[in-house]
């Protein structure tokens, strides 16, 4: 089975998320507005499903497709000790450079 | 302060962070291609830095050493491609302890307003690579931020 990650590989698929964040929609709705057609449609909603990222609601014989963000979440997670480890070393970069630039203005002033 | 942007597109090679400094271009620059400067801020909290070899011109060669309190050392280097000051740097890196990975790396600095944007991009041999790399062996909470991941989610 694919993982969150490789499901997020494909630019519909992220087309496709970012329209149901706005709000639920239905097969057509996505077929119309990504102008992709029903079956390539209906794959990568398949595939959404599988990881879990989309859910379906049955409305009497209409599926609304609603984005499920919580694999979003572990994603982050993933990434968060790069985020950190660089955060960390541009905050020190950012110190040392308002030291470099306080330094600067006394010897201007000696 | 401001905050890092990360975006790192699935299924891509790349990796591109921005910040912006409150400080002149020519001094972020500075940062970057000083050698005394660059223990003050590269390494890790905790860790000794220091630079064993920076020569910064086309060809030149960095190599900065990060040593722990246990006396461990993990060498860091790379050649420079391209410097022109005080606009980019491009340059390759490669950490000694996992040889053959080689990045390529590309150091933008735009200023307006007396204000630094720092774009730093980096290029993977592989996905599996980049993948490595974002993961890089540190133990981190969760953040769950929806707004964090959006860049990931846009970016095509």
């Amino acid at each position: 089975m694919m993982t969150t990650y490789e499901a997020l590989a494909d630019p519909t698929r992220r087309r496709i998320l970012d329209l149901l964040r706005e709000r639920p929609h239905l097969v057509g709705e996505l077929v119309e507005q990504l102008k992709i057609s029903q079956p390539l449609i209906s794959k990568h909603l398949r595939v959404l499903r599988e990881v879990d990222l989309v859910h379906v609601r049955q409305d009497a014989q209409r599926r609304w497709y609603m984005l499920n963000a919580e694999p979003l979440a572990e994603i982050d997670a993933w990434m968060e000790p790069y985020r950190h480890l660089w955060s960390e070393r541009y905050d020190r970069l950012d110190t040392l450079l308002n030291t470099l630039q306080q330094e600067e203005k006394q010897d201007d002033q000696t | 302060m401001t905050k890092l942007n990360v975006i790192a597109e699935p299924g891509s090679h790349a990796i591109q962070m921005s910040r912006v400094f409150n400080a002149p271009r020519q001094l972020v620059f500075r940062a970057f291609t000083d050698p005394s400067l660059i223990p003050q801020w590269w390494g890790p909290q905790g860790i000794t830095t220091f630079v064993d070899q920076m020569e910064v011109k086309q060809g030149g060669i960095w190599r900065y050493v990060q040593r722990d309190n246990d006396g461990n050392e993990y060498g860091f280097h790379g050649v420079y491609h391209e410097v022109v000051a005080p606009e980019r740097l491009v340059f390759t890196f490669e950490f000694e302890g996992m040889p053959g990975h080689v990045l390529l790396e590309t150091v933008t600095f735009r200023e307006q307003d007396g204000k630094t944007t720092l774009i730093d991009s980096s290029v993977f041999q592989t996905i599996e690579d980049r993948d490595g790399m974002l993961q890089s062996g540190m133990e981190e909470g969760a953040g769950q931020s929806w707004d964090r991941f959006e860049a990931l989610l846009t970016s095509q």
